[in-house]
């Protein structure tokens, strides 16, 4: 396939085009995942409704991202791989379906990938803590993954500001 | 047939086609190696001698103060730690900027764990280095200083005439990294009291594979390419005359037009800055506003991220750069920007644009139209919009 740049073209279709962005208003949950210094930031909102079986699932979903060409490719492929999903088959996409989806992505950007799952998984959690209800196990162990990865960040980020504040000494 | 605009002329040059009809004979015509004492050898030794003289002039220099080299990579290498072992006896202190190329930066962190000890200098907002920083910097042991003449990335001029005459009254040897400013601004070694001029081919209209390192008559220079003593001992390595001539030839039109040429270019960069501000609301310049290069513009942009800019613009057909992290291969923002005091995210969202000789108004007035739409698009993409 012709790439552009390190990506496929499908990357670059869903970059060019992204589906599904901007804010909600009123969602049922937000997962927000990434930190804006090490370079993307991901926003996911889902609005939840119920099938006919009764089951939850995802009756739309929206995403903001700053972010580089694969991190607005991902963050617009889980919104579609997501949409009309039930929750709990929701939950269970992961980053190799991102990544298969889109027909591969650099190396250095599989990241992106991790990140656009991490923000749907964080969405539903987020509603599920809302309504008060039980968290699947799967679920809670990705919320503490995500939290311990925004913690290194933002510990990252503390090295950054101190070599900022030196520099603004000197 | 898209409409195709190369931005990047910092990165690197086409080739002129003068210069390439300058080369052509000497690959399989007069294609002698310049050690050889026979007719095709002496042929070769010859244009090599020719070239260096062009290269020298638009310098000042003396033809032998030419050492030529494969890349400015190697240039700076060879001047950090050509000087750094041949002056170890002196001392092991060496004075270089936080603004440098990666060539500088890298090589000095080497030197380090060779035991010698750098100072980095920081740089002001528009990222100026302070002559009197340098003053303050200086000890009994320090041998070398290297500051970048002009900035690759954010195209600021270095004020170089004040730190050499700084290192010369204190017996330090001066060298700059001058890959970007060398062929478009005037330079003379003498008048600016330059020990040591790093310059590349490919950032002027030559071809790659070409460079040189200006040495002082006099200086203490260690090799580290040892062999056939090339270059006066000081690069071995069978001379590549077909890039050498297109160097040269690169160097006399480069003299010929400077005059005139900065005028355009100073005047279409100026144009684009100004669009740009007017366009695009949360732009801010990187660099200073009149000491930079004519050809350099670097701008970051509020709430969007550098690499995303590139990737839409070369849909366009517009060859740009960032220094976003998001486009490096470490995932850190450029250290010249940070140099500057742009935050990470800030850095993110930077983008350098970099005319030349083929640069038209046209050109500028196409991106003036499309990247605004750009910019816009991907702020209603991103989160921190207004």
């Amino acid at each position: 396939m012709k790439k552009i740049g390190p990506y496929t073209k499908k990357v670059i279709e869903y970059f060019k085009k992204p589906h599904n962005y901007g804010k909600m208003k009123n969602p049922d949950g937000i997962g927000k995942v990434g930190n804006p210094v090490c370079g993307d930031v991901m926003w996911l909102y889902i609005k939840v409704g119920k099938n006919k079986k009764g089951q939850e699932f995802i009756k739309d979903i929206k995403f903001e991202t700053f972010g580089c060409v694969a991190a607005i490719a991902t963050s617009s492929v889980i919104t579609d791989l997501a949409k009309g999903k039930t929750l709990a088959k929701a939950m269970k996409i992961d980053r190799e379906e991102i990544v298969k989806f889109l027909g591969g992505l650099p190396p250095i950007k599989i990241h992106c990938s991790v990140l656009a799952a991490g923000a749907l998984s964080e969405a539903i959690y987020d509603h599920l803590s809302r309504q008060k209800r039980e968290i699947p196990k799967e679920l809670e162990a990705r919320h503490q993954r995500t939290e311990k990865e925004r913690k290194e960040i933002e510990g990252r980020y503390q090295e950054w500001t101190k070599i900022e504040e030196e520099m603004h000494k000197k | 047939m898209k409409k195709k605009v190369y931005l990047d002329y910092a990165s690197t040059t086409p080739a002129d086609p003068r210069v390439v009809r300058a080369m052509l004979p000497f690959f399989s015509k007069k294609f002698g190696n310049t050690m050889s004492l026979h007719s095709f050898g002496q042929e070769a030794k010859q244009a090599l001698e020719e070239s260096r003289e062009a290269v020298a002039d638009i310098i000042c220099a003396k033809p032998d103060e030419i050492i030529f080299t494969s890349s400015a990579t190697e240039s700076n290498n060879l001047a950090l730690k050509g000087v750094a072992f041949a002056n170890k006896e002196k001392g092991k202190h060496i004075i270089i900027s936080q603004i440098e190329h990666p060539c500088i930066v890298e090589s000095a962190r080497w030197l380090e764990s060779q035991g010698f000890e750098i100072t980095r200098l920081a740089v002001d907002k528009y990222g100026l280095i302070n002559p009197e920083d340098v003053k303050r910097a200086i000890r009994k042991d320090t041998i070398l200083v290297s500051i970048i003449h002009a900035s690759n990335e954010i195209g600021t001029i270095e004020p170089i005439e004040e730190i050499s005459r700084i290192c010369k009254e204190n017996g330090i040897y001066f060298h700059t990294d001058a890959a970007q400013s060398f062929g478009k601004i005037p330079i003379d070694v003498n008048k600016m009291n330059i020990d040591l001029l790093t310059a590349s081919s490919h950032k002027m209209y030559g071809p790659k594979g070409a460079a040189l390192l200006f040495v002082r008559e006099g200086t203490k220079i260690e090799p580290f390419i040892h062999g056939g003593g090339h270059e006066g001992g000081l690069r071995s390595s069978t001379v590549n005359t077909p890039a050498i001539v297109g160097f040269a030839k690169a160097c006399q039109i480069c003299k010929k037009e400077m005059k005139k040429e900065n005028q355009r270019l100073s005047k279409l960069r100026d144009e684009l800055i100004k669009g740009i501000f007017k366009k695009i609301p949360d732009s801010y310049l990187n660099g200073h506003p009149q000491k930079r290069l004519p050809n350099n513009a670097n701008f970051w942009f509020k709430f969007v991220e550098g690499e995303s800019i590139i990737i839409q613009l070369d849909l366009l057909g517009i060859s740009a750069s960032t220094g976003s992290a998001c486009s490096s291969a470490k995932l850190e923002p450029s250290h010249v920007l940070l140099a500057i005091g742009l935050k990470p995210q800030e850095a993110h969202g930077s983008l350098r644009l970099s005319l030349g000789r083929w640069t038209t108004k046209e050109d500028i007035n196409y991106i003036l139209k499309v990247l605004p739409e750009i910019i816009k698009k991907l702020r209603e993409i991103s989160p921190f919009k207004r």
